[in-house]
């Protein structure tokens, strides 16, 4: 369509209408752009709005504190100027200000909510809040101090008034101390005692178990993707049956089917006890702890290693190893100087989606796991579905989603994600 | 033409399957055979004197806070009646989630006219609750394994030497810190003062470690009645009902250790947020499936008492069973003879700092 106008050096190229031949080009390539997002804007949108969304809200949680500066204003600004080292407790115009904020919130019914919400922070505050909540109506103008201590000593406590005081700001950081079970004190930020240290600890269990059942899979989905890969047809075919069949079998079914065999009455432990290999009060104990954990995780994760490992192999030539063996080498170094480096990329692609998953891995440790083989994802859900405390779910959650993210960049830096082959 | 026909007749539908929609009422439960007493005492009779309503069970009743905040949140209820623990029902009062009812206007009195609020007394925890049955978490323990002398005390629990084998216990401190305490010479009425402090917590903790590792923890109320019969376990805690249905529908070697049984209610909430049409049709619902003889009626298919002090003379046989269930309630007098009563209070200020120690205490 262009047309080079015959000319001399130096002039701008045009096309037959006049603009510029760059101009044209870059304006055709950003149609083009224009198409490409419109055709994957339905799945950008629906993505943004049922994905990153709420993963974002939820995330927000983590840091978000607006409710006590929310429901208790005045009683915020009043205690800006109190100053826990010099005074017990506030003075009169505090007091006076949580009546003012009391009344309005009672009548809202938020006060109690703002009781919950501190109550995480300092247990015994919910029922102070619900308490004087009731007698709010009773109170009567002038004296509020005595009246308030009145109602509930622990209106007197020093350490009530100083945890309103240090959760009273728009944003906090106490969730994320609670989530690496650290405290803000008086003299700055410290451990939690050793008795409510937990998250920490839970992290480190998630990850290292997270580590054995990808080593697991791997150890045992390699020979397995080899055999899928070499056999003739119709035995890798029955074969490849056998892997996916408990792939579509529902995840509860089978965590359940492995309750059955492994429990100390079980099939696996009855077994053993008939053939006498373990005594009666000897039983092997195989669920409700870490080895439970494994073994059923290990069973359900093991598709996710064995297909791309499989994809992958079913790519390498037979010539490969038939050549370095024509050129003398034995079966070992064949397959491990040979082989194995080609199969690199299909174990990386397995590994990274195993740990990934079993990183958050939720229902088979809370069903098999006891307590020793239970993840921080479990921790997670209590948080969310029992005590309430969004607040330190939200943290939790964003610890381990940056945890994963610095896996898979490290993964990166290692391995190379480009190498990583799924098929 | 014919797209506009076509597009007629669909949103005609549409519109027609909303407003049959709009007749229905979802009621959160338990699910199981829980779900099952409240379908034949309270749903099937109320839907036949109200043809025009539909209920619908739900059995999320385990995550109801939080999925009723969540709903909240969204501004979306879609709930209309839910069942919940009372601890349960406190803190969604506490949180503005459930409505406040006033019993005695709104619910049914009892036949002899005593007002609600009187014929369900101290049951009433909440101001947003309404009481519907009152059930105990206890042992049952395996016959065939305890030898020749079955425990009658509660601290059998902690005597591996008399009673070894695995125990089943919740995996939460509520009610096993209690016991743990009890067994460890704590007085019945010092337990919660004892439990206030960090120390009792520590002293509690402490005797359960005597056990620790025989101990599996369980989360579901129908862990421990599976973990029995399979054998697993020589004894553990559940909710009387499920070791009823083990014991007298399943015929199964168990038998029920009442000692130290802790009385929970279980009951109605109505969420806020529900129109006004909504909130009267759940009210109607609720001032029915809570009069005198429909809680006596519940106690046909469970074993769970009857929250209504009226209803109790009324309890009778078990619809299937043909067995009397008086003495199988709770509150049987013979079975009621060390009783603890769930405290509300004390565990609403303190759940969330026992358990983090409780919840560090079992990791390690």
């Amino acid at each position: 369509m262009t047309d080079m106008t015959a000319g001399k050096s130096g002039e701008v190229l045009t096309t037959r209408d006049g603009t510029p031949l760059k101009a044209a080009l870059a304006k055709a390539l950003r149609r083009e752009k224009m198409r490409a997002i419109l055709l994957i804007a339905p799945l950008l949108v629906f993505v943004l709005l049922t994905f990153i969304a709420p993963i974002a809200d939820m995330l927000f949680r983590s840091v978000e504190n607006q409710i006590v500066e929310e429901t208790l204003p005045s009683t915020v600004q009043a205690l800006g100027t109190w100053n826990p080292d010099e005074q017990e407790i506030p003075d009169e115009p505090v007091f006076e200000a949580l009546f003012q904020d009391m009344k309005v919130a009672v009548k809202e019914k938020t006060h109690t909510q703002v009781g919950s919400r501190l109550n995480y922070e300092s247990p015994g505050i919910s029922s102070l809040f619900r308490k004087t909540g009731r007698q709010i109506r009773r109170m009567d103008e002038g004296d509020y101090k005595a009246q308030f201590l009145d109602a509930d000593k622990r209106w007197g406590e020093a350490n009530v008034w100083k945890t309103i005081k240090q959760f009273s700001p728009t944003y906090t950081d106490g969730y994320f101390l609670s989530a690496v079970d650290r405290k803000r004190s008086d003299t700055g930020i410290e451990a939690k005692p050793e008795r409510e240290q937990i998250y920490i600890f839970l992290f480190w269990r998630t990850l290292f178990m997270s580590m054995v059942i990808t080593f697991t899979c791997i150890l045992l989905g390699y020979p397995i993707a080899f055999l899928l890969a070499n056999l003739p047809l119709r035995t890798s075919n029955i074969l490849m049956i056998l892997v996916l069949l408990p792939f579509w079998t529902s995840l509860l079914v089978r965590t359940s089917a492995w309750k059955v065999l492994l429990q100390q009455q079980g099939v696996i432990n009855e077994t053993l006890y008939q053939l006498g290999l373990v005594a009666d009060d000897g039983r092997l104990e195989l669920i409700n702890n870490q080895t439970g954990t494994i073994i059923a995780m290990t069973h359900i994760l093991l598709p996710f290693m064995i297909l791309p490992l499989y994809s992958v192999m079913k790519t390498i030539s037979p010539s490969y190893v038939r050549a370095a063996k024509s050129l003398g080498a034995n079966d070992w170094t064949a397959f491990w100087r040979v082989y194995f480096p080609n199969t690199v990329a299909g174990i990386g692609a397995g590994s990274i989606l195993v740990f990934i998953l079993s990183i958050g891995y939720y229902i088979t440790p809370e069903l098999v796991g006891g307590t020793s083989g239970t993840f921080i994802s479990n921790r997670i859900a209590y948080h969310i579905s029992s005590s309430l405390n969004w607040g330190l779910a939200a943290a939790l959650g964003t610890i381990l989603l940056v945890v994963v993210l610095v896996f898979y960049w490290l993964y990166d830096k290692i391995v190379g994600i480009d190498n990583v082959k799924l098929g | 033409m014919k797209l506009k026909k076509l597009a007629l007749a669909l949103t005609a539908t549409v519109f027609a399957s909303s407003a049959a929609l709009a007749e229905d009422m979802t009621i959160v439960s338990w699910g199981g055979a829980y779900s099952a007493s409240q379908n034949n005492a309270y749903h099937k009779p109320y839907m036949e004197k109200n043809p025009g309503v539909n209920i619908i069970n739900d059995e999320s009743a385990a995550e109801a806070v939080a999925k009723l905040r969540a709903m909240n949140e969204a501004g979306n209820v879609t709930w209309d009646v839910v069942d919940v623990v009372a601890a349960d029902a406190i803190r969604l009062c506490d949180e503005g989630l459930a409505m406040e009812i006033d019993h005695d206007s709104m619910l049914a009195a009892a036949p002899d006219g005593t007002p609600a609020s009187k014929d369900f007394g101290d049951l009433v925890v909440s101001e947003c609750f309404i009481p519907q049955i009152v059930y105990s978490t206890t042992f049952g323990y395996r016959t065939d394994k305890v030898g020749a002398t079955p425990p009658s005390d509660v601290c059998a629990v902690f005597d591996m030497a008399a009673y070894p084998g695995k125990r089943a216990l919740e995996k939460r401190p509520i009610n096993n810190l209690e016991w743990a305490l009890l067994c460890d010479g704590v007085a019945k009425d010092k337990v919660y003062d004892v439990l206030g402090t960090p120390e009792g917590v520590d002293q509690a903790l402490a005797k359960l470690d005597t056990i620790k590792d025989d101990v599996i923890w369980w989360s579901a109320g129908a862990d421990t009645p599976q973990l029995l019969a399979d054998g697993e376990v020589v004894m553990g805690s559940t909710y009387n009902g499920r070791l009823f249905a083990l014991i007298e529908e399943q015929k199964q070697p168990v038998a029920m250790l009442w000692d130290a049984q802790v009385f929970d209610l279980d009951g109605w909430i109505i969420p806020t947020g529900l129109s006004d049409e909504r909130t009267k049709r759940a009210l109607d619902y609720v001032k029915f499936a809570t009069d005198t003889q429909r809680l006596a009626d519940q106690a046909k298919y469970i074993s769970y008492g009857p929250a209504r002090a009226s209803s109790a003379p009324l309890v009778g046989k078990h619809e299937t069973l043909g067995i009397d269930m008086a003495p199988h309630m709770p509150t049987d007098p013979n079975n009621a003879k060390n009783t603890f009563l769930y405290n509300y209070e004390f565990w609403a200020d303190n759940r969330d700092d026992i358990d983090a120690k409780f919840q560090a205490w079992l990791a390690k």
